[in-house]
């Protein structure tokens, strides 16, 4: 392994694609090239930095600068000055960079941004697909601390109980007793499954950590088959995820090469391995019930609860469902120890969390930050503030089946207890934000159709509810509302959350609700246009 | 009974399918496995592949098209050279995804779901691709066209179709 004086990252991510980072990246290994640099300089690509919509990123190591909106035209430029001369050309738009622990990102000069990145410690830093350098960088430490410290199934599932992490797909459910309910469960065979069938609108957090750092799933499904017993995993992953499965595949491929994976586990008398299952695009796949319905092959229809998949899961074998994120955090717990997790958020939710804030944003992306961090902050400091000088109106908060929440709420932080005081949730951590121009009412309706046309029908509260919602929304929004409208939809989407067989048709009060709450003036104005249009 | 069957032509694209739905029938619940390599193989998935992959598979018809028809992914109608997908997220929805939508309608000539009459573009929605920063976007195949507005989204089809013509 030979020694580079310079790394140059190059960050792969949808918006790096489209802005033309291959064509960079190419034209800036043939210049290191024609100038002799190929044995001082390497060029990387590495998973997202969470900076969106500037363009192509370049990020030198270790003068810890970055640069953006790269075009093939600035890189001789950025070759000649930056490697060979050793200073940074201001004709190109850089700003510094720190990717130390709680990395600093300046988005602009005098924007300062601490972010705390656990799961995403890796995912910009290192080659995903480059074992040495994941191994370097701490990559499989936990479960090295496993066998190192001969630590028991037992202790594995103590260490993450005492952690406190929660399930970060929405529900946040003790990880460390959904593992040690599946161990004690009595049956032959026991699953670990990955749940990445991320389909929640505004949300794509567990697609740039599968893409930026496979190794961590690869290690945290490992360590969570040896706690529970499960000597098979499943990743099931979106068939629009094209990158995520490959890059997943290609980490479970170097896992087994390493005996990481496989009949006999870094050689401590262990079983165990992993295979990728594509999904085929069904919102209620999410899920975990209706996920292992389509994993056995079948149509993604939830099943009845109880019995709950941690005793009849996977072919009516105890599995645990997991979401990425989730699972991205384990292997830190174990490596560290439940003692460091806990110094990170609050008392009842410890941790980080990856956000991705959206919508009228001056800088949309994705943050981890700690959990308790106030809205405020997210919007206004990592967000860059509400786009074009505009007014705040509303944030929704984690997805289709989240919440709306108004100015007045802005203080509010975000984590599992303090969200619930308020009627919310933390979903996905997705953060969509609505400037004053927005209309709630529009938003509303979209937010149905969605719910109308993701509904499997299996059930007749949500079959029929998602439908008789969505039309009392279209009369609202022509102009054809009345005012007792509102309160139909209110018991309706109660009456729902009451009975419906899944979180689908039980989440769509959380829409229903914090919008006519916190926004009835605007649904009542449309109920009045209404009536004067009528007297006319 | 004879007239019943129906008849599977031998050619390459069903045997490469008859070949990985043997190499695949050992591993449990293969069905949506098999389906997306027919669709990947036909582009789309007609009754007759629909059958094919029933018999082979040794389940009824009718949970295959049951499965076919509840995920998006699978399509039983043909389609244009190339998929337009407009995001119709939420992220996407509040920066005017809709009305992207309607400007191709008009331009197209065809509703969602249909396809241009000399099968170029085949006009679908989607929801949430996770290019959300960039909304609102829509994905042309497996490219993804970002912060779009009705005519930059004309113009890029316009631009897609003769740079194919030219080709």
């Amino acid at each position: 392994m030979s020694i580079y004086r310079t790394h140059i990252l190059v960050p792969i991510d949808e918006g790096t694609v489209q802005a033309g980072v291959f064509e960079v990246k190419r034209t800036l290994e043939r210049e290191i090239r024609e100038r002799g640099l190929e044995g001082e300089v390497r060029v990387l690509e590495t998973g997202t930095v969470g900076i969106v919509g500037k363009g192509v990123l370049l990020a030198v190591y270790p003068d810890r600068i970055y640069y953006s909106g790269m075009r093939p035209s600035d890189v001789a430029l950025l070759v000649e000055e930056h490697l060979l001369k050793g200073r940074v050309p201001s004709s190109l738009k850089h700003a510094p960079l720190d990717l130390q622990d709680g990395a600093k990102v300046l988005h602009r000069t005098g924007l300062t941004l601490p972010q705390k990145r656990v799961v995403l410690d890796k995912a910009w830093k290192v080659a995903p697909d480059d074992m040495r350098e994941v191994l370097a960088s701490g990559g499989y430490a936990g479960l090295e601390r496993i066998v190192a410290d001969r630590m028991t199934p037992e202790a594995v599932i103590d260490e993450v109980k005492k952690s406190g992490l929660r399930g970060r797909g929405g529900a946040g459910f003790p990880t460390g007793l959904k593992w040690e309910l599946t161990r004690n469960s009595p049956g032959g065979r026991k699953y670990i499954i990955c749940n990445a069938d991320e389909g929640e609108p505004g949300t794509f957090k567990d697609r740039l950590i599968l893409e930026g750092d496979p190794h961590r799933i690869v290690e945290a499904m490992t360590i969570a088959g040896y706690a529970m017993g499960a000597t098979k995993g499943y990743v099931y992953i979106r068939g629009e995820y094209a990158l995520s499965i490959e890059r997943m595949q290609k980490a479970i491929d170097q896992a087994r090469e390493y005996g990481l994976l496989g009949p006999d586990v870094l050689e401590h008398g262990f079983a165990f391995d992993l295979e990728i299952k594509k999904g085929a695009g069904a919102y209620i796949c999410g899920d975990e019930t209706a996920l292992l319905e389509s994993l056995e092959g079948k149509r993604g229809n939830p099943r009845i609860k109880p019995p709950y998949p941690v005793a009849h899961g996977l072919w009516q074998e105890p599995t645990s469902v997991n979401n990425v994120e989730t699972l991205a955090n384990v292997p830190g717990i174990i490596a560290r120890g439940a003692g460091w997790f806990r110094t990170m958020g609050t008392e009842k939710s410890s941790g980080t969390k990856v956000f991705t804030i959206l919508g009228h944003v001056e800088h949309p992306g994705l943050v981890e930050v700690e959990m308790g961090t106030p809205l405020r902050e997210l919007v206004f400091s990592y967000g860059g503030g509400v786009s074009g000088g505009r007014k705040f109106k509303a944030a929704l908060l984690g997805g289709a089946s989240g919440v709306f929440l108004p100015e007045g709420l802005l203080d509010v932080r975000m984590d599992f207890e303090s969200l619930k005081e308020n009627k919310a949730v933390l979903g996905s951590g997705a953060v969509l934000v609505m400037d004053e121009d927005a209309s709630i009412v529009d938003m509303l309706f979209s937010i149905l159709k969605f719910f109308a046309h993701e509904s499997c029908g299996r059930c007749a509260p949500c079959r029929i509810g998602t439908r008789q919602l969505l039309n009392l929304a279209w009369k609202l929004r022509r102009g054809k509302g009345r005012e007792t409208d509102l309160d139909t939809m209110l018991r309706l989407a109660e009456l729902m959350c009451g009975t419906a067989l899944c979180p689908l048709g039980q989440s769509v009060i959380m829409p229903v609700r914090s919008a006519i709450e916190y926004f009835r003036g605007e649904f009542e104005a449309c109920v009045k246009k209404t009536t004067e249009e009528a007297r006319v | 009974m004879e007239s019943k069957q129906i008849h599977i032509p031998d050619n390459a694209e069903y045997r490469e399918l008859k070949l990985f739905i043997e190499a695949n029938s050992s591993t449990p619940g293969p069905l949506i496995q098999v389906l997306h390599r027919a669709q990947k193989i036909f582009g789309y998935l007609p009754m007759e592949v629909q059958h094919f992959v029933a018999r082979e598979l040794g389940v009824p018809h009718s949970q295959v098209y049951g499965v076919v028809t509840f995920y998006n992914f699978f399509r039983t109608e043909p389609i244009g050279d190339h998929i337009v997908n407009i995001c119709l997220g939420t992220a996407c929805h509040v920066k005017g995804a809709s009305e992207i939508l309607k400007a191709l309608e008009k331009e197209l000539g065809i509703r969602v779901g249909g396809t241009t009459k000399d099968r170029f573009y085949t006009l679908s929605t989607a929801r949430c691709f996770g290019a959300c920063g960039l909304a609102p976007v829509m994905m042309v195949d497996d490219e993804v066209y970002g912060r779009l507005n009705p005519q930059k989204t004309i113009q890029i089809l316009k631009d897609l179709r003769t740079a194919q013509t030219v080709k």
